[in-house]
């Protein structure tokens, strides 16, 4: 054969085994499409729907929170934010730095976003910033098309109209924590934009304000944008819950306590009501809603008027003189006394080689029931407790609301403590002594009650009844059993305390209310934060306005008001307010002007705040002048040196 | 005598002479890639299928005109041709090297010159020239497969350089393809063959990063459902959602929504096959089938041994484009950037490929009309 031949030969034998080695790639080739299209072509059709179709929460839209009368305590503004998807944005921290061009992000806050996107469940989203503003929400939106993983959404803030005043009482809302989220395991809690209740009611009544999310199904792009809405699934709003509280009232109250650190608590003596459940000075609800800000949280957290904490109901006070009102009852209950036993005061009380005092130096002589009450007189009580003894003075503490855990829908509420023999035994180990019964016949000692502790007693003894305090004003009027004390008995007590504001020698005659035909009846306390030395009693005891401000007595009151019939009462804790007549007082005079003639109340308060600013503007005034005085002496100064060196250019 | 470079006078008989079917066959297939250019971009012409089309127009006589060179011309201009393509090449290597950063073209002002793609066929042309002068008896002995071998292997270096790994495979398949039809022997192909499976491990650790990852990826498409794999696994479910007859004209989701990585060039079949399902897909197949059957055929009747050595290498040079990128897009090829030739967007692989058919035309031509040739 001649080699062309050959040649052509071997080509068409390996041409042929080329090409059909081709031929059967192809048919490969051909299966294998065949394969994706037809068997795996269902499985492979949901992939690309589900690619395309995202099913999105919708958080539901939190239940309001009511005042008594239907005014908003909380409620939902509409608001417009952004929301970021870290899978789809690639470099989140270059994503961040174009979204803080159109809305302001502290670096704080990105470092926050960075932190949780590193926790987050693939395909989950972030909150990056919450209420915008429309005008940021446009820019974003035009500036979307290149922003992968960024979804603007609208959505809905926590709104408190009430604001720093109603914080401890209704607390916050936040996003849900990872071991909220790990315990439940509820898709809802990996919503952003969903939020849960930090504090207070919020958090107490947090799945009857939570309600049911809705659902979005909506076409997405791959960059998460969404291109249009495809089913809406309604979100079921949650429950609207009507509170006790009146809005009117804890607004004036909290604006007359100013910017001291106190806490109001007014209840309804027929219902248990509260009324007013306030303390000051507290955060804002709507910032804490937000993103509590880290340099905000720490400066809270240092200072001295403990704004962190809810006084109304978690801080324990020793009640001092308001629990005279205990002994004097627990003498006449336990039948170891009535109403007409007289004492007399020389203002010493010595008991087994100690000797305990009373306020006044010259003494009360001889006093009653009624008259120790209105002067609270030290010996009387001091002779009442030994005469009832411990154990019942600690049982009517009890009866009357002292030392109780209430079932209010509140988180952390603190029961406070009533010393007894046994307590002392189990805690301390050591037996009881006649100088306990004595400390504590005055409200000194173990004692330690919460402000709502102290406004049910009061509460309990303008009524009669054994009143239990309730924030929800839903269900009918509770009837109340009445307390163990005889009534006529009672009705002395409430006499004794009439006579504390409205009779002569009373302690707090200038809280007196001024509306005509309503007057207010009560007891002040003032309890020592400090110990005080046998050598200063000897040098006469330091007067509390020489102190400094956290040695200064706390300032209590309790009281009712009208005092012949009872309507509200009320508990005021003024820290470190020095004198109870003078810091407390005078708050819960306010309130009941408040609630009986209104506008006399407003116009005091507007008088108070004038006065406040002019005082404000003076301070202000005199420490600019005293800035320029050091400025100007300052300046003298370096001129008196000055003049040692070359002299000035003419 | 008529010499190498003489267009003959008779051109309007051999333009007229064509296989006109098969330039139809072509302009199809680039049509449809028009058709699904258009449907990529969301109903539009621009960016993509207007571009293509005036690009299949502007190419259409460029493959007619080549269709016209006598095979001995190519035979000639073979060796100086590749040697032209090579030093581009190296230009190509020296400007990336001082430019910093790969680079695989040379900019030439106006124009844009890919040197691996044209190498693809002057290779084929040089290679088919060597053998055709090379004695039977030299095809298994060292003194006669030392230049062959070298001509490959030169440019498949420095295209590995570049780094461009799926046009390096490429030419070592295709200028491997040649030598196979030439009738070097199997155990030429065998035991570099068996070396570089041994070596395998050792290639895939001098491999670059990114390359390394992409056959990791493609070994486990979920090691990276988001990056890389996300290709493989997007494509995937656009074939496969496509069903039997395909979602239709401009309703294909994984394309229009961009979850499909780059539906308009190397993916280009699956964005197709979305809307136009398997009939869409096996049609397609069929036409390159029937181009490339087409090839063979041309191969198998050429004149002479330089003819259809380069016909053959031809033919297997257009097969690599297709196969590689339709197994790529099916997810039986790790991701190496080779488009579809004439439906995916982009021009050098449509040069290419029309430029490769051209010649194929011309060899057809003279098979059925022989006159001159090289003489064998």
């Amino acid at each position: 054969m001649s080699g062309a031949g050959l040649r052509e030969l071997v080509f068409r034998r390996r041409a042929l085994l080329l090409g059909g080695a081709q031929a059967a790639l192809g048919v490969g080739l051909a299966v294998r499409m065949a394969w994706l299209a037809l068997v795996e072509g269902e499985r492979l059709r949901d992939a690309a729907e589900s690619n395309r179709v995202s099913t999105r929460l919708v958080p539901p839209r939190r239940g309001l929170l009511l005042d008594h009368r239907g005014r908003p305590l909380a409620e939902n503004r509409p608001a417009y934010g952004v929301e970021v998807v870290p899978s789809l944005a690639g470099d989140l921290e270059a994503t961040l730095e174009r979204i803080g061009r159109l809305v302001p992000l502290s670096l704080e806050a990105r470092a926050e976003i960075l932190a949780e996107a590193r926790t987050l469940p693939p395909s989950g989203s972030l909150r990056v910033a919450d209420d915008i503003g429309w005008a940021a929400y446009a820019a974003l939106n035009v500036e979307l098309a290149d922003l992968a993983g960024v979804v603007p959404v609208k959505t809905y803030v926590r709104h408190y109209p009430g604001g720093e005043a109603f914080a401890h009482a209704l607390g916050y809302v936040g996003p849900p924590s990872r071991e909220q989220y790990l315990e439940r395991r509820d898709r809802l809690f990996l919503v952003p934009g969903f939020r849960v209740g930090k504090d207070g009611v919020e958090r107490a009544l947090d799945e009857r304000l939570r309600g049911a999310p809705g659902a979005r199904r909506v076409e997405v792009n791959a960059r998460g944008r969404i291109l249009r809405e495809l089913e809406t699934q309604a979100d079921q709003p949650g429950e609207t819950v009507r509170l006790s509280l009146d809005r009117d009232l804890q607004d004036h109250l909290a604006r007359r306590v100013g910017d001291a650190s106190a806490s109001v608590v007014v209840i309804d003596c027929a219902t248990g009501d509260l009324r007013c459940l306030l303390s000051l000075p507290a955060y804002d609800p709507d910032v804490f809603s937000r993103r509590i800000p880290a340099e905000l949280w720490r400066a809270l957290q240092a200072d001295d008027h403990r704004p962190l904490l809810p006084k109304a109901t978690q801080g324990l006070y020793v009640p001092g003189s308001t629990f005279k009102l205990v002994t004097a009852l627990a003498a006449l209950a336990s039948g170891a006394a009535t109403p007409d036993d007289v004492v007399t005061c020389r203002s010493r009380y010595p008991v087994g080689g100690n000797v305990w005092h009373c306020h006044r130096r010259r003494g009360h002589g001889p006093v009653a029931l009624r008259r120790a009450i209105a002067a609270s007189c030290n010996v009387y009580f001091y002779a009442m407790a030994r005469r009832a003894g411990p154990d019942a003075v600690a049982a009517m503490a009890r009866t009357l609301g002292l030392g109780q855990r209430f079932d209010l829908p509140i988180p952390s509420l603190k029961a406070g403590i009533v010393p007894d023999p046994a307590w002392l035994q189990d805690r301390f180990g050591r037996p009881w002594n006649v100088g306990d019964t004595l400390n504590t016949a005055i409200g000194q000692g173990a004692l330690f009650v919460s402000p709502l502790a102290l406004a049910v007693m009061a509460a309990r003894i303008a009524s009669g009844r054994m009143v239990v305090p309730r924030l929800l004003a839903d269900g009918p009027a509770p009837s109340f059993p009445p307390l163990p004390v005889p009534a006529d008995m009672l009705a002395v007590v409430r006499a004794g305390m009439s006579d504390v504001v409205n009779g002569p020698g009373g302690t707090a005659r200038r809280a007196a209310l001024r509306v005509p035909g309503v007057r207010m009846a009560g007891k002040t306390g003032t309890a020592q934060v400090r110990r005080i030395t046998a050598a200063e009693r000897r040098r006469g005891v330091r007067r509390n306005e020489s102190l400094p401000w956290h040695l200064r007595d706390h300032a209590l009151f309790v009281g009712f008001a009208p005092d012949d019939a009872p309507r509200h009462a009320v508990a005021v804790v003024v820290e470190h307010g020095a004198s109870g007549a003078r810091a407390a007082a005078p708050l819960a005079q306010a309130a009941f002007t408040f609630i009986h003639d209104r506008p006399r109340a407003e116009a005091e308060l507007a008088r108070l705040e004038a006065e406040r600013e002019r005082r404000r503007r003076a301070a202000e005034a005199a420490a600019r002048r005293a800035a320029a005085e050091a400025a100007r002496q300052a300046a003298e100064a370096a001129g008196a040196g000055g003049r040692a060196g070359p002299g000035p250019r003419p | 005598m008529i010499g190498p470079f003489h267009l003959s006078a008779r051109w309007p008989q051999r333009l007229l002479a064509q296989d006109w079917r098969i330039v139809a066959l072509v302009l199809a297939i680039g049509l449809f890639g028009c058709v699904v250019l258009y449907s990529a971009a969301g109903g539009r012409l621009q960016p993509w299928a207007l571009p293509h089309a005036l690009r299949l127009l502007a190419f259409t006589p460029l493959m007619v005109m080549m269709a016209l060179v006598p095979s001995r011309t190519w035979a000639a201009l073979a060796a100086p041709g590749y040697a032209l393509v090579l030093m581009a090449l190296l230009a190509v290597e020296a400007v990336g090297a001082f430019g910093g950063g790969a680079q695989r073209w040379l900019d030439l002002g106006p124009v844009r010159l890919q040197p691996s793609e044209l190498m693809k066929l002057v290779l084929v042309l040089f290679l088919a020239r060597l053998f055709h002068f090379l004695p039977l008896g030299y095809l298994d002995r060292a003194v006669g497969l030392w230049r062959p071998v070298a001509a490959t292997l030169v440019p498949v270096a420095l295209v590995l350089l570049q780094p461009d790994l799926g046009t390096a495979l490429t030419l070592l398949a295709g200028g491997a393809g040649v030598m196979f039809l030439a009738g070097v022997p199997p155990v030429v192909f065998l035991v570099p063959t068996a070396l570089g499976l041994v070596s395998l491990p050792l290639v895939y650790r001098l491999l670059h990063d990114y390359q390394q990852r992409r056959i990791d990826i493609f070994l486990d498409p979920s090691l990276d459902p988001l990056g890389a794999g996300y290709h493989i696994t997007q494509a995937r479910i656009a074939i496969g959602s496509g069903g039997a007859f395909g979602k239709g004209f401009l309703e294909g989701s994984q394309s229009h929504l961009l979850f499909l990585p780059e539906p308009h060039t190397d993916f280009v079949f699956a964005t197709m096959a979305e809307e136009w399902g398997l009939a869409g897909g096996l049609l397609l197949m069929a036409a390159y089938a029937l181009l490339l059957a087409w090839g063979w055929g041309v191969a198998r009747r050429a004149a002479d041994s330089f003819a259809r050595l380069a016909a053959g290498g031809l033919v297997v040079t257009i097969f690599l484009y297709v196969a590689i990128n339709l197994m790529m897009v099916m997810g039986l090829a790790p991701v190496v950037g080779l488009p579809l030739p004439l439906m995916s967007y982009g021009g050098s692989a449509m040069l290419t490929v029309m430029l490769a058919v051209g010649i194929l035309l011309g060899i057809d031509r003279e098979s059925r009309w022989p006159r001159g040739g090289l003489g064998s």
